[in-house]
């Protein structure tokens, strides 16, 4: 029922990456883990520059139930952050795929990524 | 580790209305249908329709009931009128909290007492020790009734679309027994626990699908819509309500958690009076405060709360209030910072400054 586009690629943990053609990617949190959180009140996200392995605890996203940990699908250091989210929490309910993208990265080991779930093994998680 | 949890009657209509399910005090239910803020907020402006028929039921019943207790009860519960209701603690010798509960005053002998889900078994055994030689039953009602809350500024409009009972004659804390929506014996009571206005209905268990869809589909053009647990949560922080496990435990007491208005020392014996009048007269070591957060972050249960770097209290519960668009809780702070401007609260590592209210955030 939630959706998962086929252009993207998917951690168990629920984060979406999407590989943009200048070589870096952006990075989010899919429709089934927004739904699960609810209502989303609040993105800690990190510095630009700041590196992170595959793997690690990225940020934090919080919702009225719970505080979840992002987890960095790939080795990266962050080019950007997507500071509208301070405002407008919420858009990660309406726009988990659009307006609510949380990171643009610079790979630092693009092999990473093919190991990645695809929208059909990532669907067959759900 | 796996546990059967209980299903409410009203299992099948949460699953057809689109709720999401969690486990709650043993229970499967409904923690949220279209989302928390627009549930807490149709209550604040509506109406929202909550399934609650986890919580417990006992019949009190016999000659000696009312003394029985008035001796088991913080609150004085024999001055109540038949048709009348009170909100009372119930505790350990030491002072802890064993529940708290709502009394219903049915007649001069029988009393039906409201439990929480998690403590109710505990409760009708904690009950029956305390019986004695007085001549009275605790009767364990909780699988016979349903309960509904229909909560909200449009509540009562709502309600009496379904049922011919005076509501308006229904004062706070009163209640008649009737039929709503074609169900007989149904208790509707003037109370809740959102800090809106509204009722709560005790139904007989089979009749509990019938009543709430006839509910929402009465209310649905005035903005009816069901609200689960989460905003159920939310509204009773805002509006400064305890919540058992939270606010009033076995170790916090109903001084400690400024609920001393129900603590009525002019009886001369109570189980619990001699601990509670110490801490009364003496002070509590801690006391439980509400308090806001001027950030976005929510403090939730078991963070830390610190004076300078020494930690002086935890947060108890925590949410973001969506009528005030930010964090709010309360936590236990130690005696002598309970009025502080200077304490703060651990956020996964960041310290943020807690502003106290002595006031509930919604009234």
């Amino acid at each position: 029922m939630s959706q998962v586009p086929a252009n993207l690629r998917y951690t168990k943990e629920h984060e979406w990456i999407r590989l943009e053609a200048d070589g870096t990617a952006t990075i989010g949190i899919t429709d089934h883990a927004q739904a699960a959180l609810g209502d989303v009140t609040f993105i800690d996200l990190p510095k630009v520059g700041k590196s992170f392995a595959a793997g690690e605890v990225f940020g934090t996203v919080e919702s009225v139930k719970a505080a979840s940990d992002l987890y960095s699908p790939v080795s990266a250091e962050i080019v950007e952050a997507n500071t509208g989210l301070n405002d407008s929490p919420d858009l990660v309910n309406r726009e988990p795929y659009g307006g609510a993208w949380m990171i643009r990265v610079k790979l630092k080991n693009p092999a990473e990524a093919a190991q990645l779930l695809d929208a059909a093994a990532y669907s067959a998680t759900l | 580790m796996s546990e059967t949890l209980a299903r409410t009657p009203l299992y099948d209509l949460h699953a057809e209305l689109g709720a999401r399910l969690v486990p709650f005090a043993g229970w499967e239910m409904p923690v949220q249908y279209t989302g928390i803020i627009e549930e807490h907020m149709a209550v604040r402006k509506t109406a929202g329709l909550f399934d609650v028929s986890h919580m417990g039921e006992a019949r009190i019943r016999g000659r000696d009931a009312a003394a029985f207790l008035d001796r088991i009860m913080t609150n004085e519960l024999s001055t109540l009128k038949p048709g009348a209701a009170r909100y009372t603690l119930m505790c350990q010798p030491d002072g802890g909290c064993v529940d708290d509960l709502i009394v219903y005053r049915f007649s001069e002998t029988e009393f039906l007492i409201c439990l929480n889900a998690s403590n109710a078994q505990k409760d009708i055994a904690w009950m029956r020790s305390l019986i004695g030689t007085a001549k009275v039953e605790v009767l364990d009602e909780c699988a016979a009734w349903a309960q509904l809350a229909i909560q909200g500024p449009l509540a009562e409009q709502i309600l009496s679309l379904t049922t011919s009972l005076p509501l308006a004659s229904i004062r706070r804390f009163g209640f008649l027994v009737g039929e709503v929506a074609g169900a007989s014996g149904c208790v509707v009571s003037r109370t809740g626990y959102t800090g809106s206005a509204g009722f709560e209905i005790y139904l007989p268990a089979a009749s509990a699908t019938q009543v709430a869809r006839a509910l929402l589909a009465a209310g649905k053009p005035l903005g009816l819509i069901p609200a689960g647990l989460g905003a159920r949560d939310s509204l009773r922080l805002e509006a400064g309500y305890p919540l058992y496990g939270h606010e009033i435990s076995e170790r916090i007491s109903p001084i400690q958690a400024g609920l001393g208005w129900t603590v009525k020392f002019t009886k001369a014996q109570f189980v619990g009076r001699e601990a509670l009048r110490r801490q009364a007269e003496g002070g509590p070591p801690s006391s439980v405060v509400m308090f806001s957060l001027a950030d976005r972050r929510i403090a939730r249960q078991g963070a830390i709360v610190f004076a300078g770097d020494t930690a002086v209290g935890e947060v108890l519960s925590g949410t973001l209030s969506p009528v005030l668009n930010k964090p709010i809780g309360t936590a236990l702070v130690a005696a002598g910072f309970t009025g502080s401007s200077e304490l703060t609260v651990d956020i996964r590592g960041t310290r943020l400054p807690l502003h106290i209210s002595v006031e509930p955030f919604v009234k």
